[in-house]
């Protein structure tokens, strides 16, 4: 088995990867040559540059297996989470090219900054407020029922920040909750055991709310879990039309 | 960006691009539309003279094109206000595609009459 | 930005000015056969309540749909807020709607 290992050696071909470097607004692209593998991910790019290249490389990672969201960046040009993307998928003329996700400020290298992405998730109402104690009993939701199957069609979020990045309205609108956020209002807005329902509502109806949202479904194209954000922001607009005609009264 | 791909690159962001680029140039064209037709009240000869201009062949093409303007910007409205307002549809992309063809056959209605 | 005021706003006088553009290209389309003429034009309009009516809200509905869609515009490619931005977009409704006045007013007057 040894000399098969010494064939793949010898015929090993290398991609040239573009890393960016670098802290805050300041940066520039750095290249690195990278052995070329049958199966391999972006994410291995990135780790065995840190690993053989250059230690100093700064990048963020958990699971590997496309469930903690943390290891999303922009590989050449779009966002993506590159644990579950093949270089094979996206190498472009032989060239990778990976920056930190857009529309975050940048801690290092490609490690970008998420606060501001969880801050308007806690702004756009995206938690629960219970409505029981544990002494109630546990009201029965029918999993066919219409609002349970909205909550299905979008819960299943793993908070990558990849629409966030998509979306040009985030970019635009410093105060814009973003598809993400307003993803999750939607899914607990449809939440019969919440009890906050007015104010989410209210929430998500300001100058950065959900009527800021222009429908061009970057968020869609890119969601790697092919969650419908744009659909879940229609929802809420319907709700918050609604409750405008209901508050006119 | 040496890669000309990017998250803007697929068809929906297009149409976003095409509703923002024809709304903002319809209403830059707005303010010019109403000052030519009040020369009806104080000026009916120069209100026929751009009457006149209007049948220059480049100006009838500029018509066209504002014509193709009004007719996106309203078939794309209304499938936005059916994307918001109507039950998810996945078609999106076709209903953005049938807009802009609407739109084209509309503005080229026009231009069929008016040469 | 937009909320939902300014949405509601938005959506109703664009569902408002479907029907009315429509009309509108109707009429383009019909009358500019042969080239136009302000005694064509005005021969249709002139002292007329329906067309005066028809124009009216059309002028009323863009005013307001126009502001909104610009001040958007405004606010996400040059980053204009706050009061310069409500300014601006009260400025730009009143404007168009003065100026369209006038103009159904010239066209419709008997
Ligand atoms: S559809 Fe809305 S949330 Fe999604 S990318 Fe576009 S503006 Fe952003
Ligand atoms: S909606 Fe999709 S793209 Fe956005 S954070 Fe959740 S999983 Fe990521
Ligand atoms: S490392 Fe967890 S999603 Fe990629």
């Amino acid at each position: 088995m040894g000399n098969a290992v010494d064939i793949v050696a010898e015929r090993e071909t290398h991609m040239t990867v573009r890393v960016w470097r670098g802290q805050g607004d300041q940066g520039r692209y750095e290249s690195f040559e990278v052995p070329e593998r049958e199966n391999q991910t972006v994410l291995d790019v990135v780790t065995w540059i840190q690993q053989n290249a250059d230690p100093s490389l700064s990048y963020r990672y958990a699971c590997r297996v496309g469930m903690c969201g943390s290891c999303a960046m922009t590989v050449n040009g779009k966002p993506r989470w590159t644990c579950r993307t093949h270089v094979q998928k996206v190498l472009d003329g032989g060239i990778l090219e990976i920056a930190p996700l857009r529309n975050m400020p940048v801690i290092k290298d490609l490690a970008a900054d998420m606060s501001g992405f969880f801050d308007k998730w806690v702004a756009a109402e995206g938690v629960f407020h219970p409505t029981a104690t544990r002494t109630d009993e546990i009201p029965k939701i029918d999993p066919r029922e219409e609002r349970r199957v909205e909550i299905d069609n979008a819960i299943e979020c793993i908070n990558c920040g990849i629409c966030y990045a998509a979306c040009d309205v985030v970019a635009a609108n410093p105060d814009y909750l973003g598809p993400a956020a307003l993803n999750r209002a939607w899914t607990l807005v449809n939440d019969q055991k919440d009890g906050a329902r007015d104010a989410r509502l209210a929430a998500v109806s300001g100058g950065g709310g959900c009527h800021n949202c222009h429908s061009q479904q970057g968020c869609v194209q890119h969601c790697p879990n092919d969650l419908n954000p744009t659909a879940s922001i229609a929802g809420l607009k319907r709700e918050t039309a609604k409750s405008f005609f209901k508050w006119r009264r | 960006m040496s890669l000309a791909r990017t998250h803007r690159s697929h068809p929906l962001w297009y149409a976003y691009a095409l509703h923002r680029v024809s709304g903002l140039l319809l209403a830059l064209f707005l303010p010019l539309h109403f000052w030519v037709l009040s020369f009806a009240l104080t000026d009916p000869a120069r209100l026929d003279g751009f009457l006149h201009w209007a049948d220059l062949p480049a100006v009838k093409l500029a018509e066209f094109g504002l014509v193709f303007l009004l007719a996106v910007h309203m078939f794309g409205g209304l499938r936005l206000i059916a994307l918001e307002f109507l039950p998810w549809s996945g078609r999106q992309k076709a209903y953005a595609a049938a807009a802009a063809a609407l739109a084209f056959l509309v503005a080229g209605l026009f231009l069929l009459r008016a040469v | 930005m937009l909320d939902l005021r300014l949405y509601m706003l938005q959506r109703i006088t664009a569902i408002l000015m479907a029907p009315l553009v429509l009309t509108h290209i109707a009429v383009m389309v019909y009358a500019i056969q042969g080239g136009l003429s302000a005694a064509e034009i005005l021969g249709r309009t002139q002292g007329s309540l329906g067309w005066a009516a028809f124009y009216g809200l059309f002028v009323a509905a863009v005013s307001v749909h126009a502001a909104i869609g610009l001040r958007a515009i405004l606010h996400e490619m040059a980053g204009l807020r706050g009061t310069g931005l409500a300014i601006f977009t009260w400025a730009a409704g009143l404007g168009l709607f003065a100026m369209g006045a006038r103009a159904v007013y010239a066209v419709t007057a008997a």
